[in-house]
């Protein structure tokens, strides 16, 4: 099928940027949307042009690396699906299709397509974790039960790639479905439960402090999430950030 | 020349013995050490929070934009462990003897035992840090099996379990980046080794966004890069997935073992098309329960080509279920190496189900029935339909593996419910790699490799859930206490100086070749000579090897690489964010390697593990060793070009496993 693209072209974070329009042929269905970027940028490095730099790695849905916003949607028109998951089937002969980058002022864009994601590690590093040494030397990994349920709430809770959907596709750009899957699967775990008070405080406090926005309940994130994670994980971190708040010293 | 410093004693007192007797460094000494990790993965990662947790000044690289990134985020089917949990005989040495077996007897016996004994280990730590493995409804941890055993000791999260794990480790290297102890540096790439004195003493590094080319120094440095997999250009690695670092420390004298290596994954979504840039592996564990077929006559293949047959039309007694056929102890879970010969076997003699010839079936209808009769049961429904039974099936298995079925609807476009999968071999991992010593240190004092980067453990074969293993030990278990042995030395060296010659002309070194690359005025992109590479590679050095194809390689590559390096076209400039020049420099690395693996090959002229040399196979077609001339570890040493390399031979002496033929069947 033959399409045309418009890609958002900037030099660097403070260069001003613009869409460019490029069209293609022959593009096959079975292709997914990078190797289709791929084929473009073959055909700009090849015409003397420079090719449009995104972030990718594993292709294959699980790194959070690909990051584009499609037609107006973060990953484009699938659901459950990362841009790199994503097939050129999803389209339709002769459509027009917009490629920008993650957009939000927490992201800045390093080039093109690409934007710097950084804030969701120091958000982690600010508490995301649960404060056991490396030496091997704790319990037995039987020795806490845990019902079956809170474990595969909390693997749902895991599954987050950290690619950034949800804070692109807020209006707000709130980074919350992030920051409340971790704090809920940690929070939903023996393991996590000793720090929770302390750990939600801190991620929130860094969460603003790295100039995310706040949640105002559309539900937007919970759409475009390629692992599904559902927004009642933002419900579970408000009550763990209130009764923390009531109820720390 | 090669001293691979094992420990004295018997097999099993070994691990224990070495640590009681290895030099220590004090706590308060070593916060006078700085040490750099190279990678992020699981060996990365796990190795960088623990160093920095006992002391040491870390400083921490990858090349993609977070930590949480690396390629071990997309290992699908889990991590093995002896802890016996499901009482089926399971032990320390069982899973000890399987590996070396599953391997081929082509790995080290300390290693792999030692290997055994942190396994237990490894699942503690990974639930005390909130690691979300599958339990069973009592509240304990679940199991299943993987290729190449007869026990259940596979620990999982759903097909994730690579994701998990590789959580678990970057939230304990965040931890130590918010103490201070790691300094983190992201969207960094490893460009050369520094050595002083003969001594890794730091590195050179590349910053991808804005192309300055850096010093690091350090008493230390471990590289923990992962394989080579992508010198096959398609695999199921990373896009960014590499061998530089590893090729680059070969280049300054750590030995290469075992180039030729390479484990070709049996299971993975069959080539679509040539723009294709990338494999996507389906889980072996979807083995325990799906049964690997083509039709029997080649009209049924002419007819499901054209259409006029579906699979599911073909009855039980029209489809050869070739593993179930041919290796009837352990049928579909054989090991990798041996169902992906028996996979390009069928496809080579024309049974291939799609219509590049290139693909057999992975079918699940069989286990739908299965699970679907003991659901009905246990649900209480009585005379249940077909349909009931299928259906209920159906969603035991979405249980267990619906993200990978996702995965391959969304690729295929076919849902697998409703129709086998349709899967062939892709390469996967490398098990060769730098060569270590008992401490995993490389023949360059100061420079240890941990994880698939290394060598060490998984000889000619790697079973199913033990890369996730091994990543895991050599980052908590081992490299902690293995390398204090080392720095006790460094304790009054003080602050290694940047600004010394060696540094001056390493880091001259890497900016001549960047600037040759991007100033090259070529007419062809990286990717089409990566391409190329891949196919001669696939062809000539892939599943099944000869003396013939090898040496037309070698040439081959050799032409190749001229080409490249007068002919590259590589955009923009060095000083900015430049994927195409970092493909460009990580190409030019393989390109050499490739020869590399291919000389290895060549050079190994016996088949073992993943390693098949048609001139060495037995009257059934099965992979024949030869004991007597080739039980040695392959060491390669740089001496100024890929085919000049020189050869050390690390005898493999087996004390406590008998040498056998392996047989599956």
């Amino acid at each position: 099928m033959n399409i045309t693209l418009k890609v958002w072209r900037q030099k660097g974070p403070n260069q001003l940027g613009a869409m460019e329009t490029h069209k293609m042929t022959e593009v096959s269905g079975d292709m997914s949307f990078l190797e289709m970027m791929d084929v473009l940028n073959d055909n700009l490095i090849r015409g003397g042009k420079e090719p449009f730099a995104f972030d990718h790695d594993c292709r294959e849905g699980i790194c959070g690396s690909c990051s584009m916003f499609i037609n107006g949607e973060a990953h484009g028109p699938g659901r459950n699906v990362t841009t790199c998951q994503l097939h050129m089937r999803s389209f339709k002969d002769g459509e027009t299709i917009h490629v920008e980058p993650w957009r939000s002022a927490a992201f800045p864009v390093i080039k093109d397509l690409s934007v710097d994601r950084s804030a969701f590690d120091r958000i982690i590093q600010s508490g995301g974790y649960v404060s056991v040494n490396t030496s091997g030397a704790t319990i037995d990994a039987n020795a806490i039960p845990i019902p079956k349920h809170d474990a595969d709430e909390a693997f749902d809770s895991a599954t987050c790639i950290g690619c950034g959907a949800c804070v692109a596709t807020c209006k707000n750009s709130s980074a919350m479905l992030f920051v409340a899957a971790k704090v809920s699967q940690l929070s939903l775990l023996p393991q996590g439960k000793p720090e929770s008070k302390e750990r939600v405080i801190r991620m929130v406090d860094q969460m603003d402090l790295e100039g995310f926005g706040n949640c105002t309940n559309t539900g937007a994130c919970e759409v475009e999430c390629p692992k599904g994670i559902s927004i009642t994980n933002i419900a579970r971190m408000n009550r763990e950030f209130l009764s923390s708040n009531l109820t720390s010293k | 020349m090669l001293d691979s410093r094992i420990p004295e004693g018997p097999l099993a007192e070994k691990w224990s013995k070495h640590k009681d007797n290895i030099r220590l460094v004090t706590p308060a000494n070593k916060r006078l050490i700085d040490i750099i990790v190279v990678g992020t993965g699981l060996a990365g990662s796990s190795a960088a929070a623990s160093l920095a947790e006992m002391g040491y000044n870390v400083k921490s690289l990858c090349f993609q934009d977070s930590p949480r990134r690396a390629h071990s985020i997309a290992a699908q089917g889990g991590i093995n462990a002896s802890k016996n949990y499901q009482n089926d005989g399971d032990s320390v040495h069982r899973l000890f003897y399987d590996t070396v077996k599953g391997g081929d007897y082509r790995s080290r016996e300390a290693n792999v035992h030692r290997l055994a004994e942190v396994s237990g280990s490894i699942i503690d730590q990974c639930v005390a840090q909130g690691v979300p493995f599958a339990r069973e409804y009592g509240g304990l941890l679940d199991n299943r099996s993987f290729g190449g055993v007869q026990v259940s000791r596979t620990f999982y999260a759903k097909g994730q379990t690579g994701q998990q794990l590789l959580l678990g480790a970057y939230s304990a290297l965040s931890r130590q980046i918010s103490k201070g102890k790691v300094e983190m540096l992201n969207r960094h790439e490893m460009m050369e080794v520094v050595k002083v004195d003969g001594k890794a003493r730091g590195i050179i590094a590349r910053n991808l966004v804005t192309g300055e080319i850096e010093r690091h120094s350090a008493h230390a440095v471990i590289l923990c890069t992962g394989g080579y997999g992508n010198a096959f250009y398609l695999s199921t690695n990373a896009m960014g997935s590499n061998a530089s670092a590893a090729w680059r420390a070969h280049k300054q004298g750590s030995f290469f073992a075992n180039p030729c290596f390479t484990q070709i994954h049996p299971t993975c979504i069959p080539v679509s098309g040539h723009y294709q840039s990338k494999l996507t592996l389906m889980s072996e564990s979807l083995r325990n329960d799906g049964r690997i077929w083509v039709p029997k006559s080649k009209d049924d293949v002419e007819a499901i080509l054209n259409g006029s047959k579906l699979p599911r039309d073909l009855k039980e007694e029209e489809r050869d279920y070739y593993l179930e056929r041919r290796y009837p102890a352990f049928g579909n879970l054989v090991p990798r190496d041996v169902a992906s010969r028996a996979a390009k076997e069928r496809c080579d003699a024309g049974f291939g189900v799609n219509k590049t010839g290139h693909a057999v079936y992975l079918d699940f209808a069989s286990a739908f029935v299965r699970y679907g009769k003991t659901e009905a049961l246990t649900k209480g429904i009585s005379n249940p339909s077909d349909e009931t039974i299928v259906e209920l099936g159906r969603e035991v298995i979405k249980s267990k593996y619906g993200n990978l079925f996702d995965m391959y609807k969304q690729i295929t476009d076919d849902n697998p419910y409703e129709t086998p999968m349709m899967i062939y071999p892709a390469v996967h991992y490398t098990m060769g790699g730098l060569w270590v010593d008992y401490n995993l240190m490389t023949t360059v004092p100061g420079l240890f490799a941990a994880g698939e980067a290394n060598f060490s453990d998984h000889g000619a074969n790697r079973l199913g859930a033990s890369a996730l293993m091994q990543g895991l030990a050599d980052g908590y278990f081992v490299l902690p206490y293995t390398i204090g042995d080392y720095l006790a030395d460094d304790i009054r060296t003080g602050k290694i100086s940047t600004a010394t010659v060696e540094f001056d002309a390493a880091e001259k070194k890497v900016k001549d070749e960047i600037k040759a690359l991007i100033s090259n005025n070529g007419d062809t992109p990286v990717d089409d000579f990566h391409r190329r590479l891949g196919l001669i590679m696939w062809e000539k050095c892939g599943m099944s090897r000869n003396e013939k194809d090898l040496k037309e390689a070698i040439a081959e590559i050799q032409e190749l690489r001229k080409e490249f390096h007068s002919n590259v076209l590589v955009p923009g400039s060095e000083n900015e964010f430049n994927p195409e020049l970092e493909k460009a420099t990580r190409l030019a690395d393989f390109l050499e390697l490739g020869e590399a693996m291919c000389l290895d090959a060549l050079t190994r002229a016996e088949s073992c593990g993943g390693h098949f040399r048609e001139e060495s196979q037995t009257p059934d077609g099965e992979a024949l060793r030869d004991d007597e001339n080739y039980t040695f570890v392959s060491a390669w040493e740089y001496t100024g070009s890929p085919s000049e390399a020189k050869l050390h031979k690390e005898d493999l002496v087996y004390d406590n496993i008998e040498l056998k033929q392996r047989s599956y069947k």
